[in-house]
């Protein structure tokens, strides 16, 4: 079988977008391949390190198959005289297929024909020519030229590229790098220009060089150099992504235990771990009870620690990163929370919107919206209060100076040593969640409000001052800050309108937009969070009542009615009662005229309206209670009396009071089952 | 010394500090006006770099006012030029062998320069000695040509050599320490930019700088004799940038700076710095085509 090896030497490719570099890689080769007409496009496997991309693919044919292109020329008739000559049209013909007469032959269009046989060219020469487009074509997010300005682009400058097929070099250029058989191992553990001749020699190679090319050899030999590390009973704090940074950092890794002195274990772990994970990179320790040790795991990217000259670096930083957080803490309690309000005032929230003291008042306000709205106790309510007044302050610490990525929790830290309540410290510490899809949203009901209060004025603030959020840029996430609204209200059912979020917000002009943007949001939420299909969120979105945690009610009772028989007919009904009224320009939304039974025609249609009645009667009454999963079958009900009208009942008939009069019944029943959903919205499955 | 010792063996030219306060290394017009345009160009020099805001009354042993940085620009970046770098630290004294060392993804972005570039922090041991980066664009301008620029941290690289705590530890020789030198300028400029420097005096100091920035690019602009535009002081205009930059910083320290203003005093200077680089190119791209 063939084999195709493709390595890519680089400089340091960053951590984050290792992967998402060779998976584009993959796809773009066999995509390439794709369209070179093979018989079998192979099997096509990716792996990487810091400094290399590198693509195997096996089973790939030598060559395209030949194939059969058949040309046309002149009929007969004129190709050839009397006689049996060629003409000069025969003559012309031959020679632009490149053939002599004799080799032209007639069709059976009588036409003159010439076959040919295309030879396959070979994959070689093909990947050769592709090879250039498919490695610059990897998308990163800021790329960077380094040959001078219009040169080509990729993430990190391209220093070396090994292509053999069949341990023949497959010759290409890229940014004055030609394709050949060497590469390179770690930068000091091995040397350069090694040449391989095929994959086992370059993985042999490159092992004997210091790099383990496979990410999981170098996720194991991180964990289990840390296991035997580790003193008895002490465990890694597991983190996958921190786990995945290293890996991709590295190409020997090795890991490293340090320690710390354990007074900086009265620091919070908040800061510690932020200090050690996301500053370090190290992994954080705990015992069995999950308490945190006075060690971490580095991981070097070097063979070995012998001396353990490596490990006293990484304890040195450490220490010193600690003091500096420790210095932060207390030089942060020489003034309280409470104390830095008015500091406030010199720390923009956004340009147009004036400093966070502005905000800060704005977020008072829309607590008192939603205080009232939700009626809440008095005690929660001044501990929303107590907490949307401190929540910002923590942005003039040392502390989140120096951590940014703490804010609120700091200030939650810090309300709690300086004698706020529990209540109030636990709000201000959670006010910016949830952070996005997933994640926990605030434990208490004050939290939810802080946090609700919060992203509602910002969201309303930036609508109002005209800042949307366009296409893809939202550079102030109002996206997300408006998602964890939809999240809060939904996930811990906060009888809130979403008129009322709206209103709260004060966006201005640009109300309708933000309520348009917010139900973006619950749609999202009840799509991609809780699985709801498409259409039964159309469905319930288009009924006329929108209080969100009702939306999430009344999706799921329609969800779990919607594929039963009478259920699907009914909605092809009520579509085709939306047709009729559309068709006869008979509004749907208005309040439509009183139905004169007088003018009802016996049978079918005094049936229905006969059934309707107590119908819309017990719907109205279950829903009034939420008792959706009772009122879908009421309606559902309906069914047989809804066929034998449309079996019976022709609705635009002449006679124009009759008509007026069918039309106005079927569009007060509309509105009145359509509380719900509106049903018509519903797609049909068409597996039934 | 070893260091520059090094870069001049590697071609480079070996300066001397530029003479305006300065923020960092990059912007000497060694750097930030010399990567601009065709032209190759490989320097060393060693700048002391004032930053106002991370003064700490000399009372953290990881931060200062002023520190010194080992500034280098290879114009082109050689294929090489990792491994280069990397050489120069074998060269004083650092076995790479023994020690964890990474390069990790740190993009560099100057508002007030209109500059940004590619590039990492280099990691050793977990400590971040150099700043590598593959510029981009300087004044607003995308570079013809892609220079490599070095900035070693050598407080931290000496601490890390003679294995000290604190920077104010380090041996300056075999009598004095770090601090014995320089702990008085710490003490004494973190309470000048922190307490005394007086607000209105730096705002008039920053306003005339400007100005005399502006009057001089204007003035370029209606030059039109070849001899003389080519000695036209466009240096001397950026000396009143840096100025700026400098006295900027400065009010930040102060506290004099609401966020607000920040982000329009920031606009003012890149504003100087954007029109100096277009000088400076228009300058010398005259002066090539006549010669």
């Amino acid at each position: 079988m063939s084999e195709f090896l493709l390595e890519v030497g680089t400089e340091e490719v960053p951590a984050r977008l290792l992967d998402g570099a060779a998976a584009d890689l993959g796809r773009l080769f066999g995509k390439a391949v794709d369209g070179m007409g093979l018989t079998d496009i192979g099997d096509v496997t990716v792996e990487s390190t810091p400094r290399r991309l590198t693509l195997v693919a096996r089973g790939l044919p030598a060559r395209q198959q030949d194939r059969c292109q058949t040309l046309r020329g002149p009929a007969r008739r004129i190709a050839f005289d009397g006689e049996g000559n060629p003409t000069r049209a025969a003559l012309g013909f031959a020679r632009k297929a490149g053939v002599t007469v004799p080799d032209l032959e007639v069709g059976e269009d009588g036409r003159l024909c010439v076959t040919r046989t295309i030879v396959g060219r070979s994959v070689r020469d093909l990947l050769a020519e592709s090879l250039p487009g498919v490695v610059l074509g990897v998308r990163f997010p800021r790329s960077m030229y380094w040959t001078g300005k219009g040169g080509p682009r990729f993430i990190r400058p391209i220093r070396w590229l090994v292509a053999l097929l069949d341990g023949e070099v497959v010759p290409f250029e890229i940014a004055g790098v030609r394709s050949g058989n060497t590469t390179w191992g770690h930068r000091r553990l091995g040397s350069g220009h090694l040449a391989v001749s095929g994959e086992g020699d370059y993985r042999r190679a490159l092992r004997d060089n210091g790099v383990l090319l496979s990410g999981e050899d170098r996720s194991e030999r991180i964990l289990s150099g840390a296991r035997a590390l580790l003193p008895p009973g002490m465990l890694l704090r597991d983190n996958p992504r921190l786990l995945r940074t290293l890996v991709n950092e590295t190409e020997c890794p090795t890991a490293v235990l340090g320690n710390f002195d354990e007074r900086y274990l009265d620091l919070p772990e908040e800061v510690l771990e932020t200090v050690m994970l996301v500053h370090q990179k190290y992994f954080a320790v705990q015992d069995g009870e999950g308490a945190m040790a006075n060690c971490f795991v580095a991981v070097a990217n070097a063979a070995s620690d012998n001396g353990g000259v490596i490990r006293r670096g990484h304890e040195r930083v450490l220490r010193a990163r600690f003091n500096d957080a420790q210095f932060f803490w207390e030089f942060d309690q020489r003034s309280s929370l409470a104390e830095r309000v008015d500091d406030l005032e010199d720390v923009t929230f956004q340009a147009t919107l004036g400093s966070y003291r502005e905000k800060t008042d704005r977020n008072l306000e829309v607590v008192e919206g939603l205080v009232e709205s939700l009626r809440v106790d008095d005690a929660t309510a001044a501990a929303a209060r107590r907490a949307t007044l401190l929540a910002k302050t923590d942005l003039t610490t040392e502390m989140v100076g120096e951590f940014p990525e703490l804010q609120g929790r700091v200030g939650g830290l810090y309300a709690a040593v300086q004698g706020e309540s529990r209540e109030v410290a636990d709000a201000i510490y959670d006010h910016y969640l949830p952070l996005g899809a997933s994640g926990p949203v605030p434990r208490s009901q004050a939290g939810r409000i802080v946090s609700l209060a919060d992203k509602l004025a910002t969201v309303g603030g930036m609508f109002r001052a005209g800042l949307m959020p366009t296409g893809s840029k939202d550079p102030l996430a109002l996206r997300r800050a408006a998602y964890g609204v939809a999240r809060i209200v939904m996930e811990t059912g906060a009888e809130v309108s979403l008129d009322r979020l709206v209103d709260l917000a004060a966006a201005g002009d640009n109300s309708s937009r933000l309520r348009g943007f917010l139900l973006d949001r619950f749609r999202h939420w009840l799509r991609d969070s809780r699985g709801f299909a498409a259409d039964v969120v159309e469905a319930v979105l288009a009924a006329p009542d929108q209080v969100p945690v009702d939306i999430s009610a009344r999706a799921k009772a329609l969800a779990s009615v919607r594929h039963t028989d009478d259920f699907e007919a009914l909605a092809v009904s009520f579509k085709r009662i939306r047709n009729i009224l559309e068709h006869a320009r008979f509004s749907t939304t208005a309040e439509p005229p009183s139905v004169h039974p007088d003018l009802l025609e016996s049978g079918a249609e005094t049936e229905l309206h006969g059934a309707l009645q107590p119908v819309a009667a017990a719907v109205g009454e279950l829903n009034s209670r939420r008792e959706y999963g009772k009122s879908l079958p009421a309606i559902a009900s309906l069914r047989p009396s809804l066929d034998r009208y449309f079996d019976q009942v022709l609705v635009m008939v002449d006679d124009e009071a009759v008509r007026n009069n069918r039309l106005a019944f079927l569009a007060g029943m509309l509105q009145a089952l359509s509380t719900i959903a509106d049903f018509a919205r519903l797609v049909p499955d068409p597996r039934r | 010394m070893r260091l520059k010792a090094y870069w001049a063996n590697q071609g480079c030219i070996v300066q001397e500090p530029f003479d305006c306060e300065v923020g960092a290394g990059t912007m000497c017009p060694e750097t930030f006006l010399r990567v601009l345009g065709p032209e190759p160009y490989n320097v060393a020099y060693v700048q002391p770099s004032r930053r106002p805001t991370d003064g700490r009354y000399g009372e953290n042993p990881n931060r200062l006012y002023k520190h010194m940085q080992l500034q280098v620009i290879l114009k082109p970046a050689p294929a090489d030029v990792v491994e280069l770098y990397l050489r120069s630290l074998e060269e004083i004294g650092i076995d790479l062998s023994k020690h964890d060392c990474k390069l990790e993804e740190d993009n560099w972005e100057s508002p007030t320069l209109g500059a940004w570039g590619v590039g990492w922090q280099v990691m050793l041991d977990g400590l971040e000695v150099t700043q590598f980066t593959y510029f981009q664009q300087c004044g607003g301008l995308d570079l013809e040509v892609v220079p490599a620029e070095l900035t070693y941290g050598l407080e931290r690289l000496a601490a890390f050599i003679q294995d000290v705590e604190s920077i104010y530890e380090i041996r300056w020789n075999d009598r004095w320490t770090y601090g014995d030198v320089r702990l008085a300028d710490e003490e004494q400029y973190s309470t000048y930019n922190f307490e005394e420097a007086d607000v209105e005096f730096i705002w008039s100091e920053f306003r005339l700088h400007e100005a005399e920035c502006k009057r001089l690019l204007k003035r370029f602009r209606e030059v039109r004799d070849p001899v003389e535009r080519r000695r036209y002081p466009i240096l001397a205009a950026f000396d009143q940038t840096l100025k700026c930059s400098h006295l900027f910083n400065t009010l930040q320290a102060r506290g004099a700076i609401s966020v607000t203003e920040r982000a329009q005093v920031i606009q003012r200077v890149r504003n100087l710095a954007v029109a100096v680089a277009n000088a400076w190119v228009a300058q010398r791209t005259a002066d090539r085509s006549a010669s």
